[in-house]
């Protein structure tokens, strides 16, 4: 009997490493559905769409780590059924594999674009490598492009295309962009700065069809106000929904992903689940989220590996996101809710500034652009509990880096 | 090509051949060196692929750009004048033969 993960994303892959790390014996079997080696997916919509993107995608894992350390990696096999009663999961060849602990790592889909015309040939979907790659050579040749919804995957794409020198227009039905991740503040401003790089923005306005040209490829993005704009490529980023049909035809709780405890169990306790498929209670939020991150991938996965080995402590990591677009860096650390106090601090006007979000005046989430520093002393801070009073954040000459030099090192030293 | 050496914390070698523009990061995690993770995929974001670089090759080094400089100030390890991070460093005929040693830790 040994652990069974089912997803080769960066979650499933770090319950593999980490149980190894951590000392774990008996078998490790990793159920990936996409062929090959498991890739990072964050620079597929990042440096894979420059002009001169890296074609080779990066490995999670080299082939050699598997071997080396006997972790077995079942790729292009998905993953059919899981019959608990039995522990056992069934691909879809019929083989049955045995666990004593399974993990669910099956990440998240794109939501799907529904109307009329979404079929239509010059619009994409970005996910997978296969997809990075279609869209890759489709924006060598594309002229004009409409991209849907003004999420990171969607202004990450919108930035590339631009720099690229496509016209660039981007559709969403919100009223600003990042709307789930960002402050209203730092939204506007991630707007007027896409502006400025010449990107059409157009708020509260879906997609409503799209129309083909005389070539029977794309050729119009038809607005829910009835404008129209030229495209030869649409690539719509509009969320993605969880995996989690497996888990729930198995007889798991689910709702908005797999639901677990503070430990990353499952309602059956040989079961976890770990990344963006995992509905969590969160310290952070304090309350049940889902997040979509990195981050939160990797430190779950290292989380899980703890329990299967015998812990019990709750996860509670400080999330942490990041976007390029084009030449802007947006770094967040913590979560941000409606009606967080925000403090601006240093000046939006070089670039270079954070939005400092305070709840019940204490910090709870920072958005910085291009100042890694003053997003890795938020992180410091808000991971360490130490809060800055909102007036001495909004003093001229304040950093959270300094901050954070100067209390966690007292604090630690207590 | 040009090759790169890694140095374990245990003093195991590790030398990997790789074309030229590859990053050292990248050059680590296809060939599967142990304690470079690369954990953002290159973007500097993260500082999971922290290195000590070698003082013979400090001359021939890019500086770091603001962004690495501020990610060298996260590294788990200790960060000393010799530290840098892989995804910014990239194989060259001036470096070819670069030696770097692994830090003990990098999450």
């Amino acid at each position: 009997m040994s652990v069974v993960i089912i997803g080769g994303g960066q979650a499933g892959l770090q319950v593999a490493d980490s149980l190894r790390s951590g000392g774990y014996q008996d078998g490790i079997t990793v159920i990936a559905d996409e062929p090959g080696l498991p890739y990072q997916r964050p620079p597929l919509s990042k440096d894979y769409l420059a002009p001169e993107g890296s074609p080779a995608p990066l490995p999670l894992r080299a082939a050699s780590f598997f071997a080396d350390k006997e972790i077995t990696l079942r790729s292009g096999v998905r993953a059919a059924a899981v019959d608990r009663a039995a522990r056992t999961v069934i691909l879809a060849g019929g083989e049955q594999v045995g666990y004593r602990h399974l993990v669910f790592a099956t990440g998240t889909a794109n939501r799907a674009l529904t109307c009329p015309g979404a079929d239509l040939p010059g619009v994409h979907l970005l996910r997978t490598l296969p997809d990075a790659e279609a869209l890759h050579s489709a924006l060598a040749a594309a002229r004009r492009v409409v991209v849907v919804g003004a999420g990171f995957i969607g202004l990450e794409v919108a930035a590339a295309a631009r720099a690229r020198g496509c016209e660039v227009t981007v559709l969403e039905f919100a009223p600003g962009p990042m709307g789930r991740a960002l402050s209203p503040a730092m939204g506007a401003w991630f707007a007027g700065a896409h502006a400025r790089a010449g990107i059409r923005l157009r708020f509260n306005e879906g997609i409503a069809a799209f129309e083909p040209s005389m070539d029977g490829r794309v050729g119009w993005a038809v607005s829910t106000t009835g404008a129209r704009y030229r495209a030869d490529l649409v690539v719509a980023g509009i969320g993605v929904v969880p995996n989690d049909a497996l888990a729930a035809a198995a007889g798991l709780e689910t709702g908005n992903g797999i639901v677990v405890d503070a430990a990353l169990r499952t309602s059956d306790p040989s079961v976890l689940a770990v990344g963006d498929c995992a509905s969590f209670p969160s310290a952070h939020a304090g309350a049940r989220i889902r997040v979509e991150s990195v981050q939160n991938a990797t430190d779950q996965g290292r989380h899980a590996a703890r329990t299967i080995l015998g812990s019990a402590e709750p996860y509670r990591d400080l999330p942490w996101f990041w976007s390029n677009q084009g030449s802007l860096r947006l770094q967040i650390a913590g979560l941000s809710a409606p009606g967080d106090q925000t403090v601006l601090s240093g000046d939006p006007e070089s670039g270079k500034f954070s939005v400092l979000c305070f709840r019940n005046g204490r910090l709870a989430a920072v958005e910085s652009v291009n100042s890694p520093g003053e997003h890795l002393g938020a992180r410091k801070l808000l991971a360490a509990g130490i809060s800055p009073e909102p007036e001495e954040a909004a003093a001229p000459g304040f950093s959270l880096k300094a901050l954070a030099r100067q209390d966690v090192a007292a604090s630690s030293s207590v | 090509m040009n090759t790169v050496t890694f140095i374990q914390p245990s003093g195991a070698p590790a030398t990997v051949s790789v074309e030229p523009g590859t990053s050292l990061m990248r050059a680590a995690v296809t060939n599967g060196v142990d304690g470079i993770v690369g954990e953002c995929g290159g973007q500097a974001m993260c500082a999971t692929c922290h290195v000590y670089v070698r003082p013979e090759f400090a001359a021939a080094l890019p500086e770091p750009s603001d962004d690495e400089e501020e990610m060298l100030d996260c590294t788990t390890a200790e960060r000393t004048e010799l530290s840098r991070l892989g995804c910014q460093i990239k194989a060259c005929a001036e470096l070819d033969g670069i030696v770097v040693d692994v830090p003990a830790e990098q999450v």
